[in-house]
């Protein structure tokens, strides 16, 4: 297959090992050692994709995780799908298939493109003032049309099949940055004994060096490859030193806690099954040594986003890395010396270099050497312009004068298919300024640098604004050696640095400083590639206002794209200032936040996906459960049944017929998940009537109250019945979803408030199983299977407790009725308790004992309006908004007591608890709809539907519902409005339908 | 994450707690004396301090027991934690508790 950029040897790649993949549906080939972007550069494709917003043509800009533009759609298998994968990043495997994305009907021939030539009308925050008109467009026409243009990428369909891990590690250093600077850094710890994670992001470590070839730094007297391989080979090993390749520390958080992402598997051509996709490492080093390296600028002039325009370093790592020309008409932009390596290495290779543009006076001894190798220097010249049809052509280029405008002295034109922009570096401080590291601008590097950090915290080398590889190790030398004095390990006598021959560099022009080049045509000079944000957009914002750095990045949306701005912060920043007249210094750079490159779900969720999700909490009466057919639901954590349908039976016909079978028989409820509480000690009555509305002080032994939990704000907090089991030991029991809240709620008291009473609580709900038997019939069937207690309603009343045995186990039973009916709760060892129900399901078949379920209990408990915390409360109502003023026991102080004298819960529209009876008896109010007087838009809401239910005993729909206190007069009429629903009127009155006495419950 | 250091196990995990929110003056002993600006004001006012201040935390996942960190609210750093009753340490720059 045709690679005409690939040359014939060099490159760290196999050319023994062909590999083929698919770009569009076409054949693509390369080597081991390719990355996505270096396979397409050498088959001398240049156009990769469209821009956001205009859908301007765009080529491969950089080599790295910096990449704007190449953002491809990468297919690894049936459902291994990562849309806007960087080119630059994606390694070769066999069978992999990319597709360009963000372009109808092809890459080449892009309809949307037609918005570039409307780009007068789309200029930053053009959506803040438009599709406002006609009213009704924007949800028919404008919002359908912008969703499906909008974005880059195709969200995957089906779900990730790919396994991930997490792994969770302490050590002594973690270094970030796998070149020059942190190999050496690593070393040195290693060999004094530090446990040591090394982290790079690269297939291989080496950083800055693997991009640098004959006019890199010779290192000790040869090549700095050989140096490198020494120094891998004494790190491997060195002590406890964990070296891991393809993975980016994601995160460091000001605490020190770090996030490291591994990709193990996807460069592999048949990975172990067993081995996860990705590894997401959560590190706790005791002190973090960045040496993260830096990044280079792009030039800012029209149409400085044409492909074919590369950045330099991008053009030397293709070279070296995998032996790839970027064009063989070559013209470079040398803003920084850097430039000039890129320019020897590539003639050397073969390329035509056709000119070398400095804007600078005084370029650096590169230039020398590329004069000498018969390059032609323009001194003082700049790209102003570039030329082509998608690919580049030719440069324009034009002489400026000191303050960086044409001078008039002529413009020209050179032809060339690549252009390479050295324009100086940005060191990459985005994890220091994670972690809180400060940044200040430095004038001599046109960058921010790190300034004062915390002390588990140093930056070396490129990423602290070293300009060469000396000043660079002997930053991470000393760096080191400060972190390890901190930790208390004595360094080992340092090595010697290397001696080092490399050019000192002369200072860089950074791209803002030339006016004549960016002020051309604002809006056809880029700054944010991925956001297509130009000159002319940062202008705008800042006549607009928006001149502070947070507001322009937000309005422009400069900086937000998935690159987060690493090519172009900068250059916004700069430009910022100029447009508002204020020197860079003064303006700060936006937040930088996690993650430095996107991070798959698969890879945060690790194994918390399906099962694993979340614990599933079952009772002990789970399985009898499920083998009688009950269909389960979600509450909190626990499955427990909705109802227990007979075959062809629907949900809703199940419950009507258990409740049913609670009014005239009798029936079993699973009431093990309520919470329940043991509370002793010497002061437990003290302390449960300081937290209690209700008497507990007072509540004899052998007795149960019903009473409600109160913030101090008066609100409901939870309700549920007190016991006492002894003097000085109670049982509580509570709602299900509100258990864990308020056994937080009873420690925090105890521990924080009052500290002195000598109470214990203790949940006792584990280990043990609750059944409650309901229904006229409930004593007549117990009485089948108990012994040793007497059910008698004299001997055991109403809202008391005994003991005895049922089926031969040994329970508490407990006599109360969230039915209405007359009931019992068994209190049973949850190992007995499947023994137990069938024990009573044989003695009692001619009484038809009925499994219920949620929904049944629902409706048994609504026809007697008990109110269901969650329901009829919601945060922020009252004991007295229930109208259940009976439960606050007069004569002492519990939290809450004080608000509710307050002014608040004393206004005549506090709400009110009401029944609320359909006037159509078959019309079911919608739980959470609102009362209001008529149905008309706009009508204000006098209160909400609480709970609603189709009562099989009384043969209607019924509900409750919360409404102001001055409209809920009883025979008062109002509608329930809900949103696409006819609305139901409805009568207010009594909050209970059934038995209002309670006789059926005291028999 | 933070790292909580539980007097009573050692450094662990933020997952591990729940955070009390400030540490306030104790619960008036008669609500009942109290006019509603005092009550309220005991209720729902905070000093929330920029710099160093006292919340409660609770080791939920572990031991189960409340106690006083000291954590400046400026850059999350934990400055130190003690037992419920023990004194205050000092040196950390804790303003008094507020009336």
């Amino acid at each position: 297959m045709r690679q005409p950029f690939r040359l014939a040897t060099g490159g760290r790649i196999d050319r023994s090992r062909p590999i083929e993949v698919r770009l569009d549906g076409e054949r693509l080939q390369g080597f081991p050692g390719d990355t996505l972007a270096s396979a397409i550069l050498a088959r001398g494709i240049r156009l990769v994709g469209r821009s956001f917003k205009r859908h301007r043509p765009r080529g491969i800009l950089t080599a790295g995780p910096e990449e704007p533009n190449a953002l491809l759609r990468v297919e690894r298998g049936p459902g291994r799908v990562d849309p806007n994968a960087r080119a630059t990043l994606v390694e070769l495997v066999p069978g992999l298939s990319a597709a360009t994305q963000n372009a109808w009907p092809s890459l080449r021939h892009d309809l949307a493109g037609l918005f570039d030539r409307a780009a007068a009308f789309l200029p930053a925050g053009f959506y803040y003032k438009t599709f406002f008109r006609p009213a009704g467009a924007w949800e028919r026409l404008f919002e359908p049309a912008i969703r499906r243009l909008a974005g880059l990428g195709r969200a995957p369909e089906s779900a990730d099949p790919d396994r991930y891990l997490h792994r969770h590690v302490h050590c002594d250093l973690l270094v970030v940055g796998g070149g020059p600077a942190g190999l050496w850094a690593a070393r040195l710890a290693a060999r004094a004994g530090a446990r040591v994670i090394l982290a790079d992001e690269r297939p291989a470590p080496g950083g800055g060096l693997l991009d640098t070839g004959t006019a890199g730094p010779r290192i000790g007297g040869g090549p700095a490859s050989a140096w490198l391989e020494r120094l891998l080979g004494e790190l491997d090993g060195a002590g406890e030193l964990v070296r891991l390749s393809r993975t980016t520390v994601q995160a460091l958080h000001p605490s020190g806690h770090a996030l490291l992402l591994e990709r193990v598997a996807d460069h592999l051509q048949e990975p172990d099954p067993r081995l996860p996709r990705e590894r997401l490492w959560q590190v706790r080093p005791r002190a973090v040594l960045l040496t993260t390296g830096r990044i280079e600028r792009p030039l800012l002039f029209p149409d400085n986003d044409r492909p074919g325009i590369l950045s330099a370093g991008a053009a030397r790592a293709f070279l070296w890395g995998q032996a790839v020309l970027v064009g063989r008409d070559v013209v470079v932009a040398a803003f920084d010396d850097s430039g000039y390596a890129a320019a020897l290495e590539l003639a050397a290779a073969g390329a035509r270099v056709h000119a070398i543009v400095d804007p600078r006076d005084t370029p650096g001894p590169l230039a020398a050497a590329a004069e000498a190798a018969g390059l032609r220097l323009l001194a003082g010249w700049a790209p102003v312009g570039s030329e082509g049809g998608p690919g580049l052509r030719a440069v324009r280029l034009a002489p400026l004068d000191r303050t960086g405008r044409p001078d008039g002295r002529g413009e020209r034109t050179v032809p060339c298919d690549a252009l390479l922009v050295a324009g100086g570096w940005t060191p990459a401080v985005q994890l220091w300024a994670q972690a809180g590291g400060g940044l200040a601008w430095d004038a001599a590097a046109a960058a921010f640098l790190p300034s004062r950090g915390p002390s588990w915290l140093r930056i070396a080398g490129a990423a602290a604004g070293a300009r060469t590889l000396a000043e660079a190790l002997a930053q991470a030398d000393r760096a080191t050696a400060e972190l390890l004095d901190g930790l208390g390990i004595v360094p080992p006598p340092s090595d010697t640095l290397p001696a080092i021959e490399e050019p000192v560099p002369a200072p860089s022009t950074p791209p803002w400083a030339l006016p004549g080049t960016w002020r051309r045509d604002p809006k056809a000079t880029f700054v944010d590639f991925q956001n297509d944000v130009t000159v002319a957009d940062l202008e705008l914002a800042v006549r607009e206002g928006f001149a502070a750095p947070e507001h322009a990045k937000r309005w422009t949306t400069a900086g937000m794209a998935t690159d987060q701005g690493k090519t172009s912060a900068p250059s916004t920043l700069a430009l910022l200032a100029e447009a508002a007249g204020r020197p860079t210094e003064a303006l700060a750079p936006t937040t930088m936040r996690p993650p430095w490159t996107p991070v798959s779900f698969g890879a945060l969720a690790g194994v918390h996906r399906g099962d694993l999700f979340r614990p599933i909490r079952t009772t002990p009466l789970h399985a009898w459960a499920a083998a009688r057919g009950a269909v389960f639901e979600d509450v909190g954590h626990w499955k427990r049944p909705t109802a227990f349908p007979r075959p062809g039976e629907s949900l809703e016909a199940a419950a009507a017929r258990e409740a049913r079978a609670v009014r005239e028989g009798v029936g079993l409820f699973d009431a093990s998940t309520l919470g329940a509480f043991d509370v002793q000690g010497p002061d437990a009555a003290t302390f449960l009537d300081r937290i209690w509305t209700i008497d507990v002080a007072g509540l004899p032994v052998g007795r149960c109250r019903y009473g409600l939990v109160l913030k101090d704000d008066g609100t409901v907090l939870d309700d549920g019945v007190v016991c006492r089991l002894a003097p000085n030991r109670f049982l509580l029991s509570t709602t299900t979803g509100g258990a864990a809240r308020l056994y937080a709620w009873l420690e925090r008291w105890a521990q924080t408030e009052w500290p002195n009473l000598r109470v214990w609580t203790t949940p006792v709900a584990e280990g043990r199983a609750v059944i409650a038997v309901q229904g006229p019939k409930a004593r007549l069937l117990l009485r089948r299977a108990a012994s040793g207690v007497d059910l008698s309603a004299k001997a055991f009343p109403h809202m008391a407790w005994r003991e005895g045995k049922i089926g031969g186990v040994p329970a508490r039973i407990l006599r109360v009725s969230f039915t209405g009916e007359p009931g019992f709760e068994l209190h049973l060892p949850a190992s007995r308790a499947e023994e137990v129900i069938d024990t009573l399901l044989r003695l009692g078949p001619d009484l038809e004992p009925t499994p219920y379920g949620l929904e049944a209990m629902h409706l048994l408990r609504l026809e007697k309006g008990y109110i269901l915390v969650g329901h009829e409360t919601d945060g922020t109502v009252t004991p007295r908004d229930l109208g259940l003023e009976r439960l606050l026991a007069p004569g002492k102080d519990f939290l809450g007591k004080r608000s509710l004298d307050l002014p608040e819960h004393r206004r005549p529209d506090r709400p009110r608890l009401v029944g609320l009876l359909p006037l159509d008896p078959t019309a079911l109010p919608a739980v959470g709809g609102q009362l209001v007087e008529r149905a008309e838009p706009g009508a204000p809401s006098l209160g909400r539907v609480s709970s609603a239910g189709r009562s099989p005993t009384l043969g209607r729909t019924i509900a409750l519902g919360l409404v102001r206190g001055d409209r809920a007069r009883p025979g008062e009429r109002l509608t329930v409005f809900a949103a696409d629903r006819p609305p139901v009127e409805v009568e207010l009155g009594a909050p209970c339908f059934l038995d209002p006495e309670g006789t059926r419950l005291r028999g | 994450m933070l790292v909580i250091p539980c007097p009573f196990c050692g450094p662990r995990e933020e997952v591990e707690f729940a955070c009390g929110g400030e540490a306030g003056p104790p619960r008036p002993a008669d609500p009942g004396a109290l006019d509603d600006a005092a009550w309220t004001a005991w209720l729902w006012g905070r000093v929330n301090r920029k710099g160093p201040q006292v919340e409660t935390w609770w080791h939920q996942a572990g031991c189960g027991r409340w106690f006083l960190v000291a954590r400046d609210s400026r850059d999350d750093r934990v400055l130190a934690a003690w037992p419920i009753g023990a004194p205050t340490p000092t040196g950390l720059g804790l303003e008094e508790p507020g009336p």
